[in-house]
């Protein structure tokens, strides 16, 4: 369950995007990916979930482990709250809905078609999907967009509840989580782990 | 596999779903050809099985687009590719709910459209056959086309371009069989050539979809 990439490089459009990079997500840990916009983040993502191929370097240990949410949801805007999740734990083997349903609060909108949420009550049904999924790793990409504060709170929650449970997580966010890891600072040369105390907090 | 394919079937009946599109269109082009090529029985039955596949061919080319589109554009065709699944078996799966909701209704009306054109009466039989043969062919066909094009803005138009030659020879057996069917003629050669063609496109399609799915998803 320990995902270990070494001398990694990707590629977006055939421009390669980061270069060298080597980090180690284990279990229990979350990892804070940081870095500016367009310097491949999500890519980064992308890659670790096996949607497209490394340039260079090895991936190991994310076979069949990782969740990945993207910046879409994946959701059905005709099916309602509960079929759109019970269909993605169908798809994961997985049946219980109601854990991800009491974790980011969607009892009471259960039976409302997905297409009549709001934004953030969409992205909290797309982040509940995370916890149908079983899987050990999840891999986030700007999880807190169009979350208000409670929301926010919620998901750290629920994150903090899979590491808990000997879960990882890689996620890709520009706001403070409060949560225990190390932050992964992809800006231009500095590729590698640095310890979360050095991070300043302060513009949340 | 089996929810994936109850939720295709579940969002197709659903509002917007686009359910009936293709039976509707099937249903507009056999009412619209006696108007245009006029009303005498014996050309009506003569021309009956050519354009009764032709409109079911283009009815089910109608309904491609949406068929990986929505998926794509939602999100979810990428968390489908993360998820246990592999992708031949949700293309396959995808090809199945096109074929339920779109091939399968435009095979059971053909026969009521058959009337409308004066079809002859041991034609039915074959048409149906014919059809039920056939259609799996063009709902195969048509998502490896949709594989092809999906993530391309307004990409209908290129998958009609890419999907059409591909359905030509399904189009003139499955035709031939209908037509000999109807002047009682011996249909087995030209029923044996549809078969082995929808056979060898379920059998190998899939794989090719998977794979261009794969490199589009990119």
């Amino acid at each position: 369950m320990t995902l270990t990439v070494t001398d990694l490089s990707i590629t977006r459009g055939g421009v390669p995007v980061l270069e060298g990079l080597s980090f180690q997500l284990l279990p229990g840990k979350a990892l804070i990916l940081r870095g500016p916009n367009g310097i491949g983040k999500t890519t980064l993502l992308r890659t670790l979930a096996g949607l497209q191929p490394p340039l260079e370097g090895k991936i190991e240990g994310a076979e069949d482990q990782i969740a990945y949410a993207s910046h879409s949801d994946g959701l059905k805007p005709t099916l309602s709250v509960t079929e759109n999740l019970t269909f993605w734990a169908a798809v994961f083997g997985t049946y219980d809905i109601q854990p991800a349903l009491d974790a980011f609060e969607l009892n009471e909108l259960a039976d409302r078609h997905a297409g009549n949420l709001s934004a953030g009550q969409k992205r909290r049904l797309g982040l509940a999907r995370m916890l149908v999924t079983g899987r050990p790793i999840w891999m986030l990409d700007e999880p807190t967009v169009s979350l208000d504060r409670n929301a926010v709170q919620m998901f750290a929650d629920a994150v903090r509840t899979h590491l808990g449970q000997g879960g990882s997580a890689l996620i890709a966010t520009h706001i403070d989580l409060g949560l225990d890891g190390e932050v992964l600072d992809v800006g231009p040369n500095k590729a590698k782990p640095k310890p979360i105390d050095d991070f300043d907090g302060g513009f949340l | 596999m089996i929810a994936l394919l109850l939720r295709d079937l579940k969002l197709a009946f659903r509002a917007g779903g686009g359910f009936g599109l293709g039976l509707a269109f099937f249903l507009i082009v056999t009412v619209m050809v006696p108007f245009a090529v006029g009303p005498q029985s014996s050309l009506l039955s003569t021309i009956a099985p050519g354009v009764l596949w032709l409109g079911a061919l283009l009815a089910c080319l109608l309904s491609l687009d949406r068929l990986l589109a929505l998926d794509w554009e939602d999100g979810s065709l990428d968390l489908l590719a993360t998820a246990p699944l592999p992708l031949e078996a949700v293309v396959t799966v995808k090809a199945l709910a096109h074929w339920l909701t779109t091939g399968l209704p435009l095979v059971l009306a053909a026969p009521f459209l058959g009337v409308l054109l004066n079809l002859p009466m041991p034609g039915f039989f074959w048409l149906v056959i014919s059809l039920l043969i056939g259609t799996p062919a063009m709902s195969v066909i048509g998502t490896f086309g949709a594989a092809l094009t999906v993530g391309l803005k307004r990409g209908g138009l290129l998958l009609s371009l890419l999907v059409l030659p591909l359905y030509v020879p399904t189009l003139i057996f499955g035709a031939e069989v209908a037509r000999r069917g109807a002047t009682g003629m011996e249909v087995q050669t030209p029923l044996l050539m549809l078969a082995g063609i929808t056979a060898a496109t379920i059998a190998l399609l899939p794989f090719a979809s998977a794979a261009v799915l794969r490199i589009n998803l990119r």
